[in-house]
């Protein structure tokens, strides 16, 4: 047996580990989710007979389109300063990047604690959507940053030089050709960012509560889908409509993912 | 009109001096190619005419260029003026990832101008100028990254005229082309000059005789001399500019 042979099957062991584990954390998760999806669960209104999943899923939904909101126009803006504008030998932009990757490391309770702290406590906005959404946006902002960052820092020379070429100023440069041609690298940042919002639960179990009911303002507490799962599970009392709920979750996530794809694919050719 | 002079032109990047004390006139209405082996400055100087070496960082410039009688290396002079009167056309085709009507149109849309049928008015006659027209005009919204490499360097072509410059500037500008393409592109410059003032780095020195007016043959970042095309490729009075086109070095 010769080397190339031995490095091939490694590779090929390697990829069958991989898809063979989140083939088997899906197969799994939809045997024992699919059976129990039943109008019921999509009930307008919670009840602790029905479980229904509708206010999480549209409590999700609300999160994540707020925290975006906010978080993707400040951290986009923040990375073009960066990468564009600032000097980047000065230590107060040094800083700035060294802040912006340490942030995206911290384990997100400590984001969850510091939403309890400030927003709910301090700033008095109590378990609610707004102090969720404020927490999520601080929690996926150094997501953004980076990503962006690097989707700047990828476009090429040659578009930045046809620009400034035809009499184009820098902030002409940036934000019609330079920034375009970044949206792809942009939207994978906050696809990222979407998939943590998804996922987070002790962050929001600190901040946005965990309410059965759908909020009615920013000021009402909520659950998210996750939320709703871990309490489901942790209850012990629904564990199927816990695993049906994992199920909309996973179909929530490869339904904005396809979306996003989309969207970066009619965006990177600009026209047909 | 449409004329500059170039007057002891040096430039630096930090301490490397990468043109020493050029001096050239550029005709109006005439194509001037430079030529000289690589490193011997003559992109570079090119660059120095629409001021794109400004991007350069470290990059110094001393001596004047007039434009017009107007020194553009003056204090008060507006870059994306001067680039809107000094067009560049690239080595390699580099259309923006738009449609091919938003990449003519992005110049004109700099410039202020925003009505539809203007800008179609231009788009068309850009196209048509650069000799793309006949091909492109029933997809003009289809990207621009999806016709082939020739027909990229032509919508490149006309999107460099859409801003109606004085002066064209080509940075060896068939050099990623295949030989048709190449031929297409040389015939259009040679109508073009019909309407604007050319400067063409080429590394093509068949090129340089078949289409330029006026060569200057660059070395080591000197000029080391201009003169009528068929003098230059005949008659040369530098031994250098001799020992390089008959290909003994470079």
């Amino acid at each position: 047996m010769n080397k190339s042979k031995i490095a091939r099957a490694f590779v090929y062991l390697g990829a069958a580990i991989t898809f063979g584990v989140l083939g088997y954390i899906i197969l799994f998760v939809f045997i024992n989710g699919v059976p129990y999806i039943t109008p019921d669960l999509f009930a307008w209104n919670y009840t602790t007979e029905n479980v229904s999943l509708t206010p999480a899923l549209i409590t999700t939904l609300y999160i994540i389109g707020g925290s975006l909101l906010v978080a993707t126009p400040i951290g986009v803006f923040t990375a073009v300063y960066l990468v564009e504008y600032a000097d980047r030998s000065r230590p107060i932009v040094k800083l700035m990047s060294m802040a912006t990757d340490t942030l995206a490391a911290v384990p997100s309770i400590v984001y969850g604690l510091f939403g309890f702290l400030f927003f709910v406590t301090f700033l008095g906005f109590q378990f609610s959507l707004l102090a969720g959404m404020l927490t999520m946006t601080i929690m996926i902002l150094p997501l953004i940053i980076r990503s962006t960052e690097e989707a700047l820092l990828a476009v090429g020379r040659p578009l930045r030089e046809a620009s400034y070429a035809l009499g184009a100023g820098k902030l002409r440069t940036i934000f019609n050709v330079v920034l375009p041609v970044a949206m792809p690298g942009i939207l994978s940042g906050v696809i990222l960012a979407i998939g943590r919002i998804i996922g987070e639960s002790a962050a929001l179990i600190y901040t946005l509560g965990s309410s059965v009911n759908l909020p009615d303002s920013l000021l009402s507490s909520g659950r998210t889908l996750a939320v709703h799962m871990y309490v489901l599970s942790s209850e012990g009392f629904h564990v199927n409509e816990a695993y049906a709920t994992a199920v909309v979750l996973i179909v929530l996530v490869l339904a904005l993912n396809a979306f996003s794809t989309f969207i970066s694919r009619r965006i990177v050719r600009g026209g047909k | 009109m449409a004329e500059m002079k170039v007057r002891d032109l040096d430039l630096w990047y930090g301490d490397f001096q990468g043109l020493k004390n050029i001096n050239m006139d550029i005709i109006e209405n005439q194509i001037i190619a430079f030529i000289g082996p690589s490193g011997s400055g003559k992109s570079t100087f090119l660059k120095t005419l629409n001021r794109m070496n400004d991007l350069v960082e470290n990059a110094r410039v001393e001596g004047t260029i007039e434009l017009d009688g107007v020194d553009i290396y003056a204090p008060n002079t507006d870059v994306n003026v001067l680039r809107k009167k000094v067009g560049m056309v690239f080595q390699n085709p580099n259309p923006f990832p738009k449609s091919i009507y938003d990449n003519i149109a992005f110049g004109p849309r700099t410039h202020g101008i925003t009505d539809k049928n203007e800008l179609d008015e231009i788009v068309e006659n850009s196209l048509k100028g650069a000799a793309i027209w006949d091909e492109v005009k029933d997809h003009l919204d289809r990207s621009a990254l999806s016709i082939s490499g020739g027909q990229q360097q032509r919508v490149c072509i006309a999107r460099a005229l859409a801003v109606e410059p004085e002066i064209l500037l080509m940075d060896e500008p068939t050099s990623a082309l295949d030989p048709i393409s190449t031929a297409k592109i040389e015939e259009l410059v040679t109508t073009l000059k019909e309407d604007y003032t050319i400067a063409m780095v080429t590394h093509n020195m068949q090129q340089a005789s078949r289409i330029s007016d006026r060569t200057a043959f660059f070395l080591s970042g000197e000029l080391i001399e201009t003169d009528d095309t068929t003098k230059i490729f005949t008659n040369p009075e530098h031994e250098d500019t001799e020992n390089y086109i008959s290909g003994r070095f470079g």
